[in-house]
């Protein structure tokens, strides 16, 4: 298996800081290999966001080396490559969200793509099947509820057919079906995740390795001590 | 001062006036802000009461065929109309003609009012025509039929952005004023308010900024290189031309009263 020798997203020795709060990310080595699902937990403040904003290159590391499927991404055409095949989804629906209607909305990104309308559309009503959204393409979009603009945004980044998913905080503001609902949805996707959450139970369903940012270090953490609330 | 600014902010997420749904709604988008727009420029270039007061008539019937509430309506034209007794006020004393009254020496003239009044109903017909054609459509639907009409894109967007964020943006502005409320805040005339206002607008304006570049960069993250796709196929019908013909011939009676009132 050739998977398990190329990892999907590595990175060595990256470093970042913000201007007044000093080193976020110091010497972070890291990799992502296919089928593996991993949590990062952190206190707020820590990064985490910040991690994976560079992972895509929206944000410009200090120092360091981004591979994303073993190319070595350094600028901004490269990164706008690799974007394409690591969904990341936004901690803030509403920031996703910017297209009038739903279909308008989950189209943008095949479209970007190269693909022509019809076989936009058809792609994005697919997905919206798959996701049990069928019905919602011609909702406007910010007249959603929390679930629904979660799910939605999903729809967006899946249908550019992703290897990697990249999920902020997916489970902020939503109730528990909500997030039952997004459970078992990521449970059956194929992609390599990597996850924030607060949440120790949504994470726990649903991950293979856990990592813990702090002091701006990324630790391994055995799963003993993986508490579970 | 508050509860008309808080209303102003909140009310508006981009849907079309309440009303229940009519002919109008059936013509094409762009059919009816091309003939809003034509009507507003043949109205307001007119010089005389008959094809002005003719327009504040069609644009009335217009409103009525609409299925607006015309209360509501009525009440939103005299929001206006208040700007315009500011003029009514004004204009004889600044026009010079056959004398009306003085007032302190100041010689009020009939050409000065009439001039007034002649502009009021230019703008009461202008703005009810908007309100029956344009406003009865959604602020989406208007920006897919100025994109269809050829309009700079740039505008387009800016106007669909405006809409989505609109609603986002006073969200915050609502949640961040129950804050201060919720800490016993209440608005006030002295510099305490001034500054805490200030801090209000300026938060605002920042979370505004920061969200601005967080789009951005969901935008980047789907591929997004400059180009935004607009997916809307609009179609003239039959009933879009009938009306497009009636209207134009009703421009052309408006336009025909102005000259031969000119050449009498």
């Amino acid at each position: 298996m050739t998977s398990i020798t190329n990892p999907l997203i590595q990175i060595k020795a990256l470093d970042y800081a913000y201007p007044r709060r000093g080193k976020v990310l110091s010497h972070i080595d890291f990799a992502l290999y296919e089928g593996e699902r991993v949590a990062i937990n952190g206190d707020n403040g820590v990064g985490k966001t910040t991690l994976l904003h560079l992972m895509v290159g929206l944000k410009k590391a200090k120092k360091g080396d981004i591979f994303g499927f073993g190319e070595l991404c350094k600028t901004e055409k490269q990164f706008n490559q690799m974007r394409a095949q690591a969904g990341l989804l936004f901690q803030d629906p509403d920031d996703q969200l910017f297209c009038p209607t739903v279909l308008e909305d989950v189209m943008f990104g095949p479209l970007n793509l190269g693909f022509s309308k019809a076989q936009a559309i058809e792609k994005s009503l697919a997905i919206l099947e798959k996701l049990g959204m069928k019905g919602f393409e011609t909702r406007i979009t910010h007249q959603l509820s929390g679930g629904e603009k979660r799910m939605i945004t999903l729809a967006c980044v899946l249908v550019m057919e992703p290897k990697v998913l990249l999920l902020d905080e997916p489970t902020n503001a939503l109730d528990e079906k909500a997030k039952l609902r997004l459970l078992n949805v990521l449970k059956t996707l194929p992609q390599a995740m990597i996850l924030i959450s607060h949440d120790k139970l949504f994470s726990s369903q649903l991950m293979t390795r856990q990592l813990t940012l702090a002091d701006a270090q990324l630790t391994e953490q055995t799963p003993t001590n993986i508490a579970v609330a | 001062m508050s509860q008309g600014l808080e209303h102003s902010l909140t009310s508006w997420s981009g849907q079309a006036l309440k009303h229940q749904t009519s002919w109008i709604d059936n013509l094409d988008a762009r059919i009816r802000i091309v003939c809003a727009g034509l009507f507003a420029f043949v109205v307001v270039l007119s010089q005389f009461f008959v094809p002005a007061l003719l327009g504040l008539l069609c644009a009335l019937w217009l409103v009525k065929a609409s299925q607006l509430n015309i209360k509501r309506t009525l009440r939103r034209v005299i929001a206006m109309d208040f700007f315009m007794l500011t003029l009514i006020v004004i204009l004889p004393f600044t026009t010079p003609g056959d004398m009306m009254f003085t007032l302190f020496g100041f010689p009020a003239s009939w050409q000065g009012l009439s001039h007034a009044l002649l502009i009021t109903i230019k703008a009461n017909a202008v703005l009810l025509m908007l309100f029956s054609l344009v406003a009865t459509m959604p602020a989406t639907t208007l920006g897919y039929a100025l994109a269809h009409l050829k309009v700079p894109d740039k505008l387009v967007h800016l106007l669909l952005f405006m809409v989505r964020y609109l609603e986002v943006i006073s969200q915050e502005y609502k949640k961040m004023r129950r804050a201060m409320q919720a800490r016993a805040f209440v608005m006030r005339t002295n510099r305490h308010t001034w500054k805490s206002i200030g801090y209000l607008f300026g938060m605002l304006l920042i979370r505004s900024v920061e969200r601005a570049e967080r789009i951005a960069d969901a935008m980047k993250c789907r591929g997004f290189c400059g180009r935004y796709y607009l997916n809307n196929d609009m179609k003239i019908k039959s009933a879009d031309v009938v009306f497009t013909t009636l209207f134009v011939f009703f421009l052309f009676l408006l336009i025909g009263l102005n000259i031969h009132d000119f050449y009498h």
